[in-house]
């Protein structure tokens, strides 16, 4: 994929995103939202070398995810407003995600919860003979879940076509890694557990997009399962469409540095040089976005009749 | 169920049911720690991987969470999981994933995807099994929306609910009892289904309802029978399935019988027993003429020492004297107790029943 495309992606997940923080506050999304303003790089990265057949599972911070993978904004949008046009007509609002046309086959909030389906789900292929890799992606906070190496050991054992994206933050929720972890690389336990481990600059599309082909490519071929270790940064706060700096559990300055590595502005004056226009690209995205936020919103609201039938195939 | 036939144990009903599944099914795949191991899991899984080979049946690594979160992963994948635990206390690590995932996956997204997963659970009991090896935890998981949960009895119930829970496209947890194993029972060769929402009148009676679950059927079974001497027609129904409960025969029994008595195989606080009586008294509680009755364990978990488990799990002495003294007849006790004398310890099956059923 072309750095206009991939800044193309990454422009329309940040402003997808930054709308649904400045319509928050109307407090009509009624349920938590996750952003990952920043971190666009790594699920745009990840996503492009993935086909459509590949599948993609995610935590609750999915929406870069979902949309990266190929997910319907309307329905997106519609989830998180709890309406009936919504990817899972209400039930599950931001943090439940799924769109299985496009791959993405599911996103839930408990930690690490999808890291057993994603495996489970490259098991199913490599059993069934398909032509399928399987990505998911987690944060650092995810790697102390005991059901994390469980699923990685499997993942090694068999040698599935697994692809464990780790987006290193630095946070689980409002608490830095050093409190949680030892000073060792996360990378370098999922080598122990016998992956294939790559790094790369979370905030350099290109380089994520670099990374993640190689180990989709060798995936296909038969290879052990990779892990790949992105460094990143989440800007605003944990939970919720606001900037956090009065907490003061960020170190001083330190959002500003990371900001100044701003994936988008990255790629920007390059693509500019070379002729892209970006205003007329900024103006493209912000009509696809107000369309999708119209559409979503003028679904009607899900029926509780239909809840029962839900439960049991 | 067949009056005559070939006789099979439970064992060997359950490892033909799931040889015939896999067989009638390629997607259907066989998991769990011990599975192609010598011991087979009882020998309920021997000689299913040489038949099926490496790729459909796994031994598993001691991971219990991951593994339930893999099989669900490769059910919503399009096959269809078999996995076991030796003992249901291990399912406990994997509570997270049979909760948050298995059970809710469907309904969270909108019935967009099936998890056809089942879920073998056995419980043990008796011979030192001990605070975490004997725990009946049925409750635990009926409680669960999203979850089927079933605990055949007999050796024909577990080879036709294992098929039809295998077919099923949800979760189901399919409890069975050490105790059982070993009883032979009369087991049609030909694959077959027994529904997953259905009790069974195995005792028909008319002075009281006995609703057991799983090993207890076979307690309140002798129990019957003794009673019958002193004109006492216990109706015993073998519940069959925890979740759904099929609520409308024991309903129909009690408004029969004027009496409601449930025989579980766990503790009595927050047990299915107490849902049970719940239940009826919601719907029936004219019918009822006595208050209902548990007999469940006591609340506090099994001690291993012989010594101090006796006692410890009713059988069917305590219950022919509990439903004695709940319809308030007159049997002399040491008769009671001379005709439902063990023959065996009390910590091993007693012999005077064994099938079929």
């Amino acid at each position: 994929m072309n750095p206009f495309d991939l800044y193309r992606q990454m422009l329309r997940i940040r402003r997808i995103e930054e709308a649904i923080a400045d319509r928050y506050p109307a407090q009509e999304m009624r349920c938590p939202v996750h952003l990952s303003i920043g971190q666009e790089a790594v699920a745009v990265g990840v996503c492009a070398a993935l086909e459509q057949r590949d599948g993609v599972f995610s935590g609750h911070r999915a929406h870069a995810h979902y949309l990266a993978k190929g997910g319907d904004l309307t329905a997106m949008l519609a989830e998180i407003y709890g309406l009936d046009a919504g990817c899972c007509h209400g039930v599950g609002g931001s943090m439940h995600m799924i769109d299985l046309r496009a791959g993405f086959l599911g996103a839930v909030p408990i930690v690490g919860a999808t890291l057993p389906l994603a495996v489970g789900a490259a098991w199913a292929a490599r059993l069934r003979g398909e032509d399928k890799v399987v990505a998911v992606f987690f944060g650092d906070g995810t790697f102390e879940e005991g059901v994390v190496h469980e699923s990685v050991n499997f993942a090694v054992l068999h040698s599935l076509p697994v692809l464990f994206v780790c987006e290193n933050n630095l946070y689980a929720c409002y608490t830095r890694l050093p409190d949680r972890q030892p000073p060792r690389p996360i990378h370098g336990v999922a080598a122990a557990h016998g992956c294939i481990t790559l790094t790369a600059d979370g905030n350099d599309v290109e380089a994520v997009h670099q990374a993640a082909r190689t180990a989709v490519g060798q995936l296909r071929s038969g290879s052990k399962p990779y892990f790949l270790e992105c460094a990143t940064y989440r800007w605003r706060e944990h939970c919720g469409p606001e900037l956090d700096d009065h907490l003061g559990y960020r170190p001083a300055g330190e959002r500003q540095d990371w900001e100044a590595h701003c994936p988008l502005r990255r790629l920007a004056p390059r693509l500019s040089a070379g002729g892209t226009d970006l205003d007329r690209l900024e103006s493209e995205v912000a009509a696809e976005i107000e369309s999708a936020f119209a559409a979503a919103l003028a679904s009607p609201p899900p029926r509780p009749a239909d809840l029962p039938g839900y439960l049991y195939a | 169920m067949p009056e005559a036939g070939r006789q099979l144990t439970q064992i060997e009903a359950i490892r033909e049911a799931l040889e015939q599944a896999m067989a009638e099914d390629e997607r259907v795949i066989l998991v769990g720690e011990g599975v192609p191991d010598p011991k087979g899991v009882f020998g309920t899984t021997a000689g299913l991987q040489e038949r099926f080979g490496k790729q459909r049946v796994f031994d598993s690594p001691i991971a219990e969470n991951g593994m339930t979160g893999i099989c669900i992963g490769a059910a919503m994948s399009g096959l269809r999981p078999v996995m076991v635990h030796q003992r249901i206390d291990f399912a406990l690590l994997a509570m997270d994933q049979i909760v948050n995932n298995a059970a809710k996956w469907r309904y969270m997204f909108a019935g967009q995807v099936n998890i056809p997963l089942v879920i073998r659970v056995i419980v043990g009991r008796g011979w030192g099994q001990g605070p975490q090896h004997a725990q009946s935890l049925q409750a635990l998981f009926a409680h669960i929306p999203g979850l089927k949960v079933v605990m055949p009895s007999s050796g024909y119930d577990s080879k036709g609910m294992l098929l039809a829970a295998i077919r099923d496209d949800n979760p189901v947890i399919f409890i069975e009892h050490r105790w059982l194993q070993t009883l032979r029972d009369i087991v049609p060769e030909e694959p077959y289904v027994v529904p997953l929402d259905q009790a069974l009148i195995c005792h028909p009676g008319r002075h009281a309802t006995l609703l057991a679950f799983s090993y207890m059927t076979v307690e309140a079974r002798l129990a019957a029978e003794a009673l019958a001497d002193y004109g006492i027609e216990l109706e015993v129904i073998d519940a069959r399935c925890v979740r759904p409960l099929d609520l409308a025969t024991v309903v129909a029994s009690v408004r029969r019988t004027g009496s409601l008595i449930v025989a579980d195989t766990a503790w009595k606080t927050g047990g299915i027993a107490g849902e049970v009586i719940a239940a009826v008294a919601e719907t029936a509680f004219s019918a009822l003429r006595r208050p209902p009755l548990r007999i469940a364990l006591p609340d506090y978990p099994v001690p291993t020492s012989p010594h101090l488990a006796e006692g410890h799990y009713p059988d069917a002495l305590s219950i022919a004297r509990a439903v004695a003294a709940h319809l308030d007849a007159a049997i002399p006790d040491a008769e009671l107790a001379g005709r439902l004398a063990r023959t065996t310890p009390h910590d091993v099956p007693q012999r005077d029943f064994r099938g079929p059923f």
